[in-house]
């Protein structure tokens, strides 16, 4: 049944318009994962304007593999340049920087994006063969469900996402907040506009991730004094072809990669973690840990197997379930919406040519994207070399039509240059911003999915818990989210206890 | 740090009292359609009061020597934004007056930022200040058909 559906899915993927788009989309993504200040997510609400006109199809081809080219993009400056352009490719410097400058490369980077590939293809057949599973069983939730799943999907970013869990959840509120304001389409009021008219229209979360991610992003790397100073690509037919024959070594490292990246993947904010486990696991496993984090071949292939395998995962809940598990997937989310789809397991019902195209073309769209960075790995590199007090304004009036192509309104790009110090100060201080994109994508579906599940109870939250599955997603979410934010709320009034004393010598 | 941490979660929990405020307005109760207006926003703000000032006792009793940014560091992000703020004022001033346009405001901001920042000499920042706009009008106007604000100079050539 899955297989005759592929193949529909790849006579719609396959089509030379269709190939065509992909290619642009690498080409793309894969400049925009090397530019500083833009990231997969950015750079794909950026270009979202202009798939307003095109077939739904061709939209989501273009914007995935904008998606695989900006995960390429992200390796090309961890190993030549030790600058990781998304936080899952940190790993990724560890051992890819030491061998760009051992004059090696050709062979981190060759390894790189075959791991890459591999951890995606893994998680592709994956996707063929689960999404319609999991779509099936999703037919049959209601509000509740849904509403259950919302929780346990924000849960997840603070009690698994790591750093402080308080403002992991002070900025899903806060996502959730600005997603409420304008007007209120159940009861037809003004929320939280205050009399100006501009904020009627709500904010956009596409500008919001813009400012969010690219301006906030420049300002960072300015302070941190950034400078491309890197290793100049060696690549040849000769050393891919020399260091594939190396690879089927680290046959369990791949294994072990993409098994890591797809478990963590579907959940929302996984690729960073799978990322730094897989390579813990490879050091761990391996005869020479020492070797680690001095240009070990192997620790390369780790985190990108996994870092890839976990990017391409976050596709499946968001076609099955309506979820987006990162903030690009949000953002394609958005497009779908805006397409005039509707996210969610009656995709796979309604438009089964869309959504198996979109699968098939995650096939097509990773081998273009592989054999495309492999051949132009120079030229990708000679874009860094553009001096920055050119590339920062450009990437910034980028940046600017992005914000007001969405809905041709000036009011955005002052949105985000706020979003822009909003972002900075908040890295700053360590608040995640990818759970508030979350949450303002997701604000207005969590609202109605809670105002169901509570009219069909008559108020009572009891329902919830009542019903088998979403009781046990519930349970699930509230352990996830209790354990953490109780843990650092002891952690804050202990350390209060101690200072008590402390204070009287002062 | 410390001072940002403490400003950033007492703003927080302003932000959540304007947000309360405005939910007792609409209401918070069940009305006709089920959870009233205010139901939702009320009880997020509600939340984030309270974690914000979590968040503030625990700033208030971390110790943290750094400071959020060094004077020197900062220096650079200022000059990152300030053009930027200008470019935005440019495309699009408050008040009643008529922007420049996107076009005209990024070639000028370009051209700024790379003499002011990048000590660029004129010889290369007129071609690219002049280039890069026209290319992008090209990109966006023409091919994808994406219209972007215009301002005097765009009306002149007949825009």
């Amino acid at each position: 049944m899955g297989f005759e559906n592929l193949l529909l899915g790849f006579e719609v993927a396959i089509t030379p318009a269709n190939i065509a788009i992909a290619a642009v989309g690498i080409l793309l993504g894969t400049i925009i994962g090397v530019l500083p200040g833009l990231g997969g997510a950015n750079g794909v609400a950026i270009l979202l304007p202009i798939t307003f006109t095109m077939p739904p199809t061709s939209a989501i081809i273009l914007l995935t593999c904008i998606y695989w080219g900006a995960l390429f993009g992200g390796a090309i400056t961890s190993v030549l340049f030790n600058i990781p352009g998304e936080p899952w490719s940190v790993a990724t410097t560890f051992d890819g920087y030491p061998m760009a400058k051992e004059g090696q490369s050709g062979q981190a980077l060759t390894a790189a994006f075959t791991s890459s590939f591999i951890g995606a293809l893994f998680s592709i057949v994956l996707i063929t063969f689960f999404a319609p599973l999991l779509a099936e069983v999703a037919l049959r939730f209601g509000p509740p469900e849904f509403f259950a799943i919302q929780l346990l999907t924000f849960a997840s970013f603070v009690g698994l996402g790591g750093g402080n869990p308080l403002k992991s959840f002070a900025t899903i509120l806060i996502g959730f907040i600005l997603s409420t304001v304008g007007l209120d389409i159940v009861t037809g009021q003004l929320r939280l506009t205050f009399g100006f008219t501009d904020l009627m229209k709500g904010f956009d979360f596409i500008v919001a991730v813009i400012g969010l991610f690219g301006i906030g992003e420049i300002l960072l790397s300015v302070e941190e004094g950034l400078r491309f100073q890197g290793a100049r690509p060696k690549m040849n037919l000769r050393v891919v072809l020399d260091t594939w024959k190396v690879l089927p070594k680290y046959i369990r490292t791949f294994v072990r990669g993409s098994v890591i990246g797809f478990w963590m993947g579907f959940k929302p904010g996984g690729a960073t973690p799978a990322s730094f486990m897989s390579y813990a696991f490879a050091k761990r496993f391996s005869k020479h840990p020492e070797r680690f984090g001095k240009g070990e071949l192997e620790g390369i292939v780790a985190p990108e197997t996994a870092a890839h395998a976990a990017g391409v995962a976050a596709i499946l809940p968001m076609i099955t379930l309506g979820i987006p598990g990162s903030p690009t997937a949000a953002v394609m989310l958005g497009g779908l919406i805006i397409w005039g789809l509707q996210p969610g397991p009656m995709l796979f019902v309604d438009n089964p040519e869309f959504v198996w195209g979109l699968i098939a073309s995650m096939y097509t769209g990773n081998v273009i994207g592989v054999a495309m960075v492999l051949a132009f790995v120079p030229f990708f590199a000679a874009i860094l070399r553009i001096p920055f007090a050119i590339l920062a304004p450009l990437i910034i009036v980028v940046c600017a039509i992005g914000s007001y192509a969405v809905h041709n309104s000036m009011i955005d790009i002052w949105y985000m240059l706020i979003f822009g110090i909003v972002g900075y100060v908040f890295k700053k201080l360590d608040y995640p911003l990818a759970p508030l994109v979350l949450a303002l994508v997701l604000g207005d579906m969590a609202e109605s999915a809670l105002r169901q599940s509570l009219i069909m109870s008559q108020g009572s939250l009891m329902i919830f818990f009542t019903r088998p599955i979403a009781g046990a997603i519930t349970v699930l979410a509230l352990l996830l989210f209790v354990a953490p934010m109780i843990q650092a709320s002891l952690r804050a009034l202990r350390a209060a206890h101690a200072r008590l004393p402390a204070a009287t010598h002062d | 740090m410390r001072a940002a941490d403490l400003v950033t979660a007492a703003l927080l929990i302003l932000l959540g009292g304007v947000v309360i405020y405005d939910a007792l307005r609409l209401g918070i109760g069940w009305g006709a359609a089920g959870p009233m207006s205010g139901f939702f926003p009320f009880w997020l703000a509600a939340l984030l009061v309270a974690t914000a000032a979590l968040i503030f006792l625990q700033a208030y009793l971390g110790r943290t020597a750094a400071s959020f940014v060094e004077r020197k560091r900062f220096v650079p992000v200022l000059k990152v934004l300030l053009p930027l703020a200008g470019f935005v004022a440019l495309t699009d001033p408050p008040g009643p007056w008529n922007g420049l346009g996107l076009y005209v405001a990024g070639g000028l901001y370009l051209g700024f930022y790379m003499r002011w920042v990048g000590g660029h000499g004129w010889r290369s920042i007129v071609p690219i200040a002049l280039a890069v706009p026209v290319l992008m009008f090209i990109v966006f106007e023409t091919w994808f058909l994406v219209p972007m604000p215009k301002g005097p100079v765009e009306g002149w050539l007949g825009y």
